[in-house]
């Protein structure tokens, strides 16, 4: 009995030593938590001794904590400013890990078709211009549909995240207006709207309400079997949200700079989803600990090997081949 | 006591009052083993003190703390940030007054809403309840304060706010729409809907120390009153009500501190859009709100500073109504002892 005891003491006393030996902290973006969290067990799985924590606490607080050096590695949905990079004490290198997509929804009783939105139609939306459902710019897209007399309620989230990052920098690069009155970030001055917390109030109030336009993540609206409008890209063609769109649009962007901070919406591709954006993990090169370093190089490597495979039960969109192959140079140069 | 024993009430052992040393009692065995009173008596006071001073402690340290971490928007706005109305994150271009507005307005129509309930529950718990009614009656309005306010929220969402907006909204804009308080659109949420379910947050804290404070109501208040042919209305009224409304003040205080600081179900239901506006159905955003929405994500410095300083707006906002509620029950006890008029 003693004995026994003794001997899980040892075993517990070890495992913590040895976890103690090669943990990781990691924190920033929500809206990736769901694959890291599952890439980071599987890994731990495959490795034993080696454990990665991550906190969803916001990709704020994720650039705060990497450029300060209290975590190992950062994550954000937006890239780093270049002031923000000039600001950090340490070397901090964006590596795209998935990508994100952002889709209309609305609530328009007595209508089955799906609505279509040219991109200056949905920017006007949101600016307040077109108020009424059956103005004619929305007619005009949406031939044979019989649009109802009714206001335009629009909701947009209240939360400062990655998707209104995402939403707001596609608008700004279709509309000059929407440029130069609101702007782009995690949260903007809407002209107008209703804001919910979180991808689950936008789309509970949508649904509550009769006449309503709101935006969720892809992955959200997927999981939950919600049903969302086309968008025109900038080849001209009618797109729906999907994980083949999302994976083009980043396939496509003109062109991939060396530290990938770059926005991919309303990218050219002839079938690329306008409204999509990488997410990225924030690495400090060289890292503070070289132990750790070391397992972090070696969980990239992983990452793009195994961990791109397992995106899409998520819902996530894997990276296109082409990023793939050129991440992997740079995580090869990590020191 | 060194006197004869009184035969009336003969003492167990009498003769150990005499001269010969009894055995000590357990309490005086006590009290002259622990060593000296003096040492522990002033340590005990000491460490009361340390007690009451990390009060002190605690709320210094929070102001320093929000008074530092928002340096950049202080030195950029100065006093101007708390009148001002824009909210522009990508400007950088800040002011609190939208959020201030949407915690008091909203706090206040909670407390218009629940504090008649409060009170009109605790005089029926106190006063005229059945024996059988009372344990379950306080045993629900106890339990509506354990609800986690996430839970309040989506209650509010899904059960709250289609009742407003498919029922109580419309009629208030018919019957009172002339006021301009109630306009259209109607959304259901908004600052009404907020008010609404701080109402019903706060009406357990209100109502359950109202209880206390009536139950503390000597009887012979009540007697006096009844005896001088009284109905039961005029009892409550002068009898209990008078003598307790200093702590009725006090749990109306405690209640308006909640509402002033909540916030996840605030954040669900006020609309979260900062407009400054007399209209109780348009939308409104509060202080704890804005700081619970975007803080998260808030990566830009003078950004969190901002959300900082409306952290700081919430704690000057709530020592002000603090203040102005301490003045209220002043001005309210300053007629010296409770008499009935």
């Amino acid at each position: 009995m003693k004995k026994s005891t003794l001997l899980t003491a040892a075993l517990v006393l070890c495992a913590a030593s040895a976890g103690f030996a090669q943990k990781l902290n990691g924190a920033g973006a929500t809206f990736p938590y769901p694959i890291y969290s599952k890439w980071f067990s599987e890994y731990s799985t495959a490795h034993s001794g080696v454990q990665i924590n991550y906190q969803p606490i916001g990709s704020g607080g994720g650039i705060r904590q990497v450029t300060s050096g209290t975590v190992d590695f950062g994550a954000s949905d937006g890239p780093m400013s270049d002031e923000q990079l000039k600001a950090s004490k340490v070397k901090i290198l964006h590596i795209p890990t998935v990508l994100g997509a952002v889709v209309p929804i609305y609530n328009l009783p007595g209508v089955s078709a799906e609505l279509k939105f040219s991109p200056d139609v949905l920017a006007d939306i949101y600016l307040g211009k077109i108020g009424n459902w059956n103005d004619a710019r929305i007619a005009k897209d949406n031939p044979g549909v019989n649009l109802p007399n009714s206001d335009i309620v629009v909701v947009h989230r209240s939360d400062g995240s990655g998707t209104t990052y995402i939403f707001t920098d596609y608008l700004s690069k279709v509309s000059a207006d929407w440029k130069n009155s609101v702007g782009k970030n995690t949260a903007v001055p809407w002209p107008k709207g209703i804001g919910g917390k979180g991808n689950e109030a936008v789309a509970g109030m949508v649904r509550q309400m009769p006449g309503a336009i709101g935006y969720v993540e892809l992955i959200y609206a997927m999981q939950n079997k919600i049903s969302f409008g086309y968008i025109r890209n900038a080849a001209g063609n009618w797109v729906k949200g999907s994980i083949d769109g999302v994976t083009e649009a980043a396939a496509t962007v003109k062109q991939m700079p060396a530290d990938y901070r770059v926005s991919i919406t309303n990218a050219p591709g002839a079938n690329a989803y306008p409204i999509s954006s990488f997410t990225w993990l924030l690495i400090p090169d060289p890292a503070a600990n070289g132990a750790n370093g070391k397992i972090i190089k070696d969980f990239l490597t992983w990452m793009l090997d195994q961990g791109q495979s397992e995106t899409s039960a998520l819902y996530y969109a894997p990276l296109p081949k082409s990023v793939a192959e050129k991440v992997r140079t740079t995580v090869g140069q990590l020191k | 006591m060194s006197g004869p024993p009184l035969e009336l009430t003969p003492t167990p052992e009498p003769s150990s009052l005499g001269t010969e040393s009894p055995a000590p009692s357990e309490i005086r065995k006590f009290l002259t083993s622990r060593g000296s009173s003096a040492i522990s008596d002033r340590a005990f006071r000491w460490i009361m003190l340390l007690c009451a001073l990390s009060i002190f402690a605690i709320v210094a340290l929070i102001a320093v703390e929000l008074v530092k971490s928002s340096q950049l928007t202080i030195s950029k706005f100065g006093l101007s940030f708390f009148f001002k109305s824009a909210w522009d994150p990508v400007n950088a271009n800040f002011g609190a007054l939208p959020f201030i507005f949407g915690t008091l307005t909203s706090s206040f129509l909670a407390l218009l809403l629940a504090v008649p309930l409060a009170i009109g529950v605790a005089i029926f718990l106190t006063e005229m309840c059945p024996k059988i009614l009372r344990g379950p009656l306080s045993f629900l309005t106890e339990l509506l304060a354990a609800i986690p306010s996430v839970v309040y929220g989506f209650w509010a969402i899904f059960v709250l706010v289609p009742i407003l907006r498919e029922r109580v909204n419309p009629l208030l804009i018919k019957a009172l729409g002339w006021t301009g308080f109630f306009s259209g659109p109607n959304f259901g949420i908004g600052l009404l809907a907020a008010g609404v379910i701080l109402a019903i947050m706060i009406l357990p804290i209100i109502s359950s120390l109202t209880r206390e404070v009536m139950t503390a109501v000597p009887h012979t208040q009540r007697e006096a009153v009844l005896a001088l042919g009284a109905t039961r209305w005029e009892m409550i009224r002068m009898g209990v009500l008078r003598n307790a409304r200093i702590g009725i003040v006090g749990s109306v205080i405690l209640g308006l501190g909640r509402a002033l600081g909540e916030t996840m179900a605030v954040t669900m239901v006020i609309g979260n859009s900062p407009v400054i506006g007399k209209n109780l159905l348009g939308l409104g955003y509060s202080m704890a709100s804005v700081i619970a929405n975007e803080f998260s994500e808030a990566s830009d410095d003078m950004y969190r500073s901002a959300l900082i300083e409306i952290g700081l707006a919430l704690f000057l906002v709530t020592i002000v109504v603090n203040g102005l509620a301490r003045l209220l029950v002043w001005a309210v006890t300053r007629g010296a002892p409770p008499r009935v008029t």
